[in-house]
């Protein structure tokens, strides 16, 4: 659990970066810091492991005062993910991806257990990468490398900067994806820095809309889309905001309303989990303007059509 | 094959053509007896010639690499400029003026050869390892500090290999100049192979003189390629492209 207490950051004379932010960050959830360039992202998540001094207020890590701990070992019990990368080049691969195992003293059995491990939950070839230099590999790979040497000592909380910013989009998703996919086994505590609406809904259990140092909004993604606190969110999460909810809801969501037509076979079927975005893509691709819906057991429990979402949607904004 | 590859042959070729037509000459006109004829000497000023470059250069190393790991410490980083500016402008003074100079502090011989190469080689090695530290990608220092690198470790995990190789081209440029440097020494009585060199041009004999100035130039020539060979163990393999 990471907890801001009443933090307001102050660089040099008068340049108030964060201005009195108050948020807790649950144990296993996902919370993307999001705004415009400049509103104190950085500042906000680079404070919790201190390489930014606090100017005022205080910041709890389960629920100890970091202001007392000591800063080394802090950092060495955090993870921590830049936008570029931050490999070593003078490292290879499994030295980078180890290193924070090293500097904590692992033998050489673990660490190399550790190694092994975590490149399977990335899906990179234990053997091909270990000599590697981080110049030898692609972008996309480099980013995977960065992200578990960051898990590497198995830290309970997470701070990304960025990480996927300078993915190009395509590999972007699926670096999302399969993040979010080991996340859903490892539960870290993550603070993750983004200025991008879609990848916030994506990725957050929670976001916090900052603007100028303060925060405007700190709530999960389907309020922040459809109950915008102020004008500043409203317009930050822009026009679209409808289509955007697609992506947050599942069909699951209309089914437990009991909401789902009767049953048809039709051509195209989709799953409970499949989000509403989707859902609504196989629709309009259908012959029949309608899809099919199965459960895990692959039974057929109704069916869906573009009136379904959109009554849906409607009743959530209304 | 680019025109730029091509030049570049061009050029070794030519070179290599002249250096071989000029020993050619020099064998044939059996300029090279002087060293068989006066080889106790010769191993006597080879040993003084390299004395005095080992120890200008060692202590010049000692010197200019840690000054450069303290002014680019975060802590002290108001002083690099400072710092930087004098040694700069030590590199001025051309060396004949440093050798006078020296002579006026320390009288004439050895000590004062080694003592004024030995300040003339700081620059080269000082300037880039200043450089070769802060080339380093601001991102990488980041990136370990967020990891709970201690602040030795950021300088020995992190700045010095990704620094290694600036490091080692300053070293050899250094070493090389030093090398020429150091036929001057025998103007102040510090011995050498500029004993050779001055004697042949006092006395208009050309093979007294080559067999100083050629020896000189293939102990440097020696001495890069063996700095090279360091230059391939000392920095790491990740970070030559
Ligand atoms: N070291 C510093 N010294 C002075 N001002 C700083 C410093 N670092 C950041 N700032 C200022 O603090 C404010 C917040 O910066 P911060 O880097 O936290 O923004 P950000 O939200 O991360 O922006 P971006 O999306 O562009 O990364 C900006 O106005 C910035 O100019
Ligand atoms: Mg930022």
């Amino acid at each position: 659990m990471i907890e801001y207490k009443d933090i307001t950051k102050v660089y040099g004379e008068d340049v108030k970066a964060v201005d009195d932010v108050s948020f807790t960050v649950e144990d296993g959830e996902i919370v993307v810091l999001l705004g415009p360039s400049g509103c104190g992202k950085t500042t906000l998540l680079r404070m919790v492991n201190r390489l930014e001094s606090i100017t005022e207020g205080d910041i709890l890590l389960d629920g100890k005062s970091t202001s007392n701990l000591n800063e080394i070992e802090l950092r060495r019990g955090i993870g921590y993910v830049i936008q570029s990368n931050g490999l070593f080049p003078n490292m290879t691969i499994e030295q980078n991806v180890t290193i924070v195992p090293h500097l904590l003293g692992w033998d050489k059995q673990k660490k190399e257990e550790r190694y092994q491990k975590l490149m399977k939950l990335v899906g990179l070839d234990v053997e091909d990468f270990r000599k590697r230099f981080p110049h030898e590999l692609s972008g996309g790979q480099q980013q995977r490398i960065g992200v578990i040497r960051a898990l590497a000592a198995d830290p309970p909380a997470m701070l990304m900067d960025e990480p996927f910013g300078a993915l190009d989009p395509i590999i972007r998703e699926k670096v999302q994806d399969e993040f979010l996919a080991i996340q859903k086994e490892l539960h870290k505590t993550i603070l993750f820095v983004s200025h991008d609406i879609n990848e916030a809904i994506k990725m957050g259990d929670k976001i916090a809309l900052m603007k100028d140092g303060q925060l405007m909004q700190y709530d999960t993604p389907a309020n922040i889309l459809q109950n915008p606190a102020n004008e500043f969110v409203t317009q930050f999460v822009g026009q679209d905001r409808t289509i955007k909810s697609l992506s947050i809801h599942m069909v699951n969501d209309i089914y437990s309303q009991n909401k789902l037509k009767e049953n048809k076979k039709l051509a195209k079927q989709v799953s409970l989990n499949t989000n509403l975005r989707d859902a609504l893509g196989a629709i309009l691709e259908s012959k029949e303007q309608a899809v099919t819906v199965v459960n895990g057991q692959n039974e057929t429990v109704g069916s869906l059509d573009f009136d379904g979402i959109n009554q849906f949607i409607s009743e959530l904004t209304s | 094959m680019d025109s730029k590859k091509r030049i570049t042959w061009i050029v070794r070729i030519i070179v290599y053509l002249l250096v071989i037509a000029f020993f050619y000459w020099t064998i044939t006109n059996e300029y090279f007896n002087y060293i068989t004829e006066n080889i106790d000497q010769f191993k006597v000023l080879v040993r003084e010639h390299l004395q005095i470059v080992g120890l200008s250069s060692g202590m010049a190393l000692l010197v200019a690499i840690p000054l450069a790991i303290f002014v680019t410490r975060p802590t002290f980083k108001r002083v690099e400029s400072l710092v930087s500016t004098l040694v700069n402008f030590g590199y001025t003074i051309p060396n004949m003026a440093i050798l006078a100079l020296m002579m006026g502090f320390l009288g004439i011989g050895f000590k004062t050869a080694v003592f004024a190469l030995f300040l003339y080689s700081i620059l080269p090695i000082y300037r880039n390892t200043v450089a070769g530290i802060q080339s380093v990608n601001t991102s990488l220092i980041d990136a370990a500090k967020g990891m709970g690198f201690k602040p030795s470790q950021i300088l020995f995990k992190v700045e010095l290999p990704n620094a290694a190789y600036a490091i080692i081209a300053g070293v050899r440029t250094a070493v090389v100049i030093n090398i020429g440097a150091t036929a001057l020494a025998y103007l102040i009585g510090g011995g050498g192979l500029g004993n050779w060199i001055f004697m042949g041009i006092k006395v208009f004999d050309n093979s007294i003189l080559l067999s100083g100035a050629v020896t000189v130039t293939l102990l440097a020539v020696i001495t890069d390629y063996l700095l090279r060979a360091v230059e391939h163990i000392v920095v790491p393999k990740g970070t030559k492209r």
